[in-house]
């Protein structure tokens, strides 16, 4: 069977029938890397040097001490996707990559504060949002919400009203469902990343 | 696709052996035992079957060239500059496919070496460099000479690591090495603070090992093979593209019989030049921006192309939609992140090139039958040949020089080139029939790299005859190495192709700037051939046809560094040219047809 198509100005097979172009899309990569000196400065530079998307970065030890976990949100095209899982798996500090599935979980911390006129109001969304008030003052109210994208970004809609004066977020971290490990160290799969997408990534 | 949940953590898989033998002996000289850090670097080189250094002195670096000193089994090359020293190493690393070893002290040491890696990691080249760095303590202090390295080479090297401990420099050096040779080769670079040197331990460093989590593919998937292997033998119009990758992995002899016995044209990169030998009749040439006519045509119109090691490179591919637009393209590549990167491959067949091409032949069933397409190949080549003239009242012309030094000279004779239009003659007018021959600067195209590769090059086969095209730029920028080949007595011959200026770019200034010769014309060079006698190496100045044999002669009999400073036509220009993004079937032959493009 041959491939149909030509190839765009990215090199890319594209089919006559479909859009021209590959759109953006927010992938969520979980990496298990050495826990050495570097090895953030080595990804961060990775990712600005080839010019991917990058929203969000974040770092911290796991269980074994001798590595750590990053979860990094890159905002891109598949193919875009694709190529920075694999540039990100051939640094040779990184153990392994998985892209999670849009349903893996996800978390992101961000700490709001806003004007403290009116205080009630301000309580009942954090309230509402399952979140924190850590400080309160005559003219401020710093709060606490932890969430999921959608949820993050809503609670900082809605304090929006009360006009927001600093704001804080720490980035996605994320794990992924049930007993799949979120980036094992697989090294087949990891070889071939080319293909592989999510399970339920269209 | 397996289902990894299960894996644990600490998941062992098979480490690859390293092609040292264990078994071989340790080495016939009696080994020093470890005292020092910088014993154990040294250590780390000799276990590694390292013979040659290339550096210079200072500061930081001075405890592990301390080392050195009472060590008999390994020459250290001082060079005039750490600039010639990288690119020394690189060309050795080409010529013996194992990685060549610099080294420099901190900062200005170390600066000098990052154009040569920067290269090396483009051009895939097996290279480390061992850089001096000022004591942890004052890292980060701005300390005399304290440049960081590790930051400032990070992304042009493979793998890089600043070295903490005495007890361990010695296994980050075998690592670093080892990472240096295995899977796709690349540069490594491992920084060296004065006190992890200098302070004792007594601790042996390991073979070169690569860390357990590197595990770059070996063998192609079986069943990727066989309907790739399925794609070839049905093709009308197949071709092979032969990329460094070919070379790197002492894969020319898989691939010479498999384009045989199937009958497949096959196509050189600038870096695969050298795979296939072009006096085969299968051979299609070198592709790309300043490739053939006839390779172009091919490599447009195939209709499957087997590209082995190569990264279509964008001076390869011009523009990405007329690239071999109705080919099904098989890539074979150790590397997963070139697959796909600049042109979508639609059978990725990931592995070392030598034992996916061999999984390929065994699983092809049939030879793709394309007598009609070999006989069109043919038609391209005599249709358009290499060619240039040579008026009388014009001065010589540089391809002609190239001409006669290749017919004058062995077939396995290494080739290194200097950056610029020479270095495009020497590619097209050389007759390439061996593997790591072909010694330039490809993905960097640095200006420089070709008199001190050829030091490494004649270094690292002191056997083979080794020649260096330079241009009159690039021969200014490393000249200075000239009083390294003269102390060695290097056997080597530069030949100058001589045009008073930057030709490459005084050819684009005429062709898209509308010949505004904007500082590349440099009526100011020296007379290299006595430049060359002031060295104590021996100058010859050629500017007339009937001088070439004899100068030739003159030049290769000569026992020691011999430099030819031939007197070109400045006018000269290479062609056939596809202008940068272009469409590869439409190359210009001369300046008139680039404004037809
Ligand atoms: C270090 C470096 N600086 C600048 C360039 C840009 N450049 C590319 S080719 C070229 C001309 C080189 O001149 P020369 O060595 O005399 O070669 P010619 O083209 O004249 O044969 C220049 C300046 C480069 N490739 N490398
Ligand atoms: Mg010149």
């Amino acid at each position: 069977m041959r491939p149909e198509g030509r190839r765009n100005e990215d090199g890319i097979r594209i089919d006559p029938e479909a859009e021209a172009k590959h759109e953006p899309r927010r992938a969520v990569l979980s990496a298990l890397v050495e826990h050495q000196p570097g090895v953030l400065a080595e990804v961060s530079g990775l990712f600005s040097r080839r010019q991917f998307n990058i929203e969000s970065l974040t770092v911290g030890t796991i269980v074994n001490e001798r590595r750590a976990r990053m979860t990094i949100v890159i905002e891109e095209t598949r193919p875009g996707i694709q190529q920075a899982k694999k540039q990100l798996r051939k640094l040779v500090p990184v153990v392994s990559v998985r892209e999670l599935a849009q349903d893996s979980v996800q978390r992101e911390l961000v700490i709001v504060k806003v004007n403290g006129e009116e205080p009630d109001k301000v309580h009942a969304i954090t309230e509402m949002y399952g979140g924190e008030t850590l400080d309160a003052g005559p003219r401020t109210i710093t709060v606490e919400i932890t969430g999921n994208e959608q949820q993050v970004d809503d609670a900082i809609d809605a304090y929006e009203q009360f006009g927001i004066r600093e704001i804080v977020r720490t980035g996605y971290a994320s794990l992924s469902r049930g007993e799949q490990q979120t980036a094992a160290v697989e090294h087949d799969t990891n070889v071939t990343a080319d293909t592989e997408v999510p399970a339920d990534d269209d | 696709m397996s289902d990894s949940a299960q894996t644990p953590h600490t998941d062992e898989v098979e480490t690859e052996a390293t092609d040292r033998q264990p078994d071989e002996p340790e080495s016939e000289s009696h080994v020093e035992p470890v005292e020092t850090g910088a014993d154990a670097v040294v250590a780390a080189l000799k276990n590694a079957d390292v013979d040659h250094l290339f550096g210079v002195q200072g500061g930081a670096i001075m405890p592990v060239y301390d080392a050195l000193y009472s060590e008999s089994d390994m020459t250290h090359v001082t060079m005039a500059h750490e600039q010639g020293a990288v690119h020394a190493a690189d060309a050795y690393g080409i010529v013996t496919g194992d990685p060549g070893v610099c080294m420099a002290t901190s900062g200005p040491g170390a600066t000098n070496l990052v154009t040569g890696i920067a290269d090396a990691s483009m051009d895939s080249d097996p290279l480390i460099a061992l850089t001096g760095q000022v004591p942890t303590d004052l890292v980060g202090n701005d300390a005399f000479q304290e440049t960081d390295t590790i930051g400032v080479t990070q992304p042009i090297t493979k793998y890089n690591r600043f070295a903490s401990h005495a007890d361990e420099v010695g296994d980050d050096v075998a690592t670093a090495f080892a990472l240096a040779d295995e899977g796709r080769q690349g540069p490594t670079l491992v920084d060296l603070p004065k006190d992890v040197t200098q302070p004792e331990t007594d601790v042996e460093p390991g073979r070169p090992e690569t860390p357990d989590t590197y595990n770059p593919p070996e063998k192609a998937d079986e069943d990727a093979v066989d309907e790739a292997a399925d794609v070839i033998s049905a093709a009308e119009k197949p071709v092979i593209l032969a990329g460094g990758g070919v070379i790197k992995a002492n894969a020319s002899d898989e691939l010479r019989a498999f384009a045989k016995e199937h009958e497949i044209p096959v196509l050189a990169t600038m870096p695969g030049t050298g795979a296939f030998d072009q006096t085969h009749e299968l051979s299609m040439g070198i592709a790309g921006m300043h490739g053939t006519g006839y390779a172009n045509m091919a490599i447009t119109l195939t209709d499957c192309m087997l590209a082995v090691g190569t990264r279509f490179d964008d001076r390869l591919t011009g523009d990405v939609e007329t690239f071999a637009p109705d080919a099904d393209i098989v890539h074979v590549d150790i590397d997963p992140a070139e697959v796909s990167k600049n042109v979508e491959a639609d059978y990725p067949l990931l592995g070392d090139a030598k034992a996916v091409v061999d999984q390929l032949g065994n699983a092809m069933t049939d030879s793709p039958e394309a007598d009609l397409w070999r006989e069109q190949c043919q038609t391209w080549k005599d249709e358009y040949p290499l060619d240039y003239e040579m008026p009388e009242d014009r001065p010589l012309k540089p391809q002609y020089i190239v001409e006669q030094f290749d017919e004058t000279m062995p077939d396995d004779t290494i080739v290194t080139a200097g950056v610029g239009q020479h270095q495009m003659w020497a590619w097209q007018y050389w007759t390439w029939t061996e593997p790591r021959t072909w010694v330039t600067s490809h993905g960097l195209g640095t200006m420089g790299y070709g008199f001190p590769a050829a030091i490494g090059a004649k270094l690292a086969a002191p056997d083979k005859e080794v020649i260096a095209f330079e241009g009159d730029g690039s021969f200014l920028m490393t000249s200075q190495e000239l009083s390294v080949a003269v102390r060695e007595n290097l056997d080597i011959t530069i030949v100058i192709l001589n045009n008073e200026a930057v030709g490459m770019v005084r050819q684009w200034q005429d062709g898209f700037y509308e010949g505004r010769r904007m500082a590349s014309e440099y009526p100011w060079v020296p007379e290299f051939d006595k430049l060359a006698e002031a060295y104590g190496a021996r100058g010859f100045r050629l500017e007339d046809y009937d001088e070439v044999d004899d100068v030739i002669e003159a030049a290769l009999t000569y026992d020691g560094p011999a430099v030819v400073d031939a007197i070109i036509d400045p006018e000269e220009n290479v062609y056939p040219m596809v202008p940068s993004g272009g469409d590869n079937s439409l190359f210009a032959l001369s300046e008139a047809d680039l404004d037809e493009i």
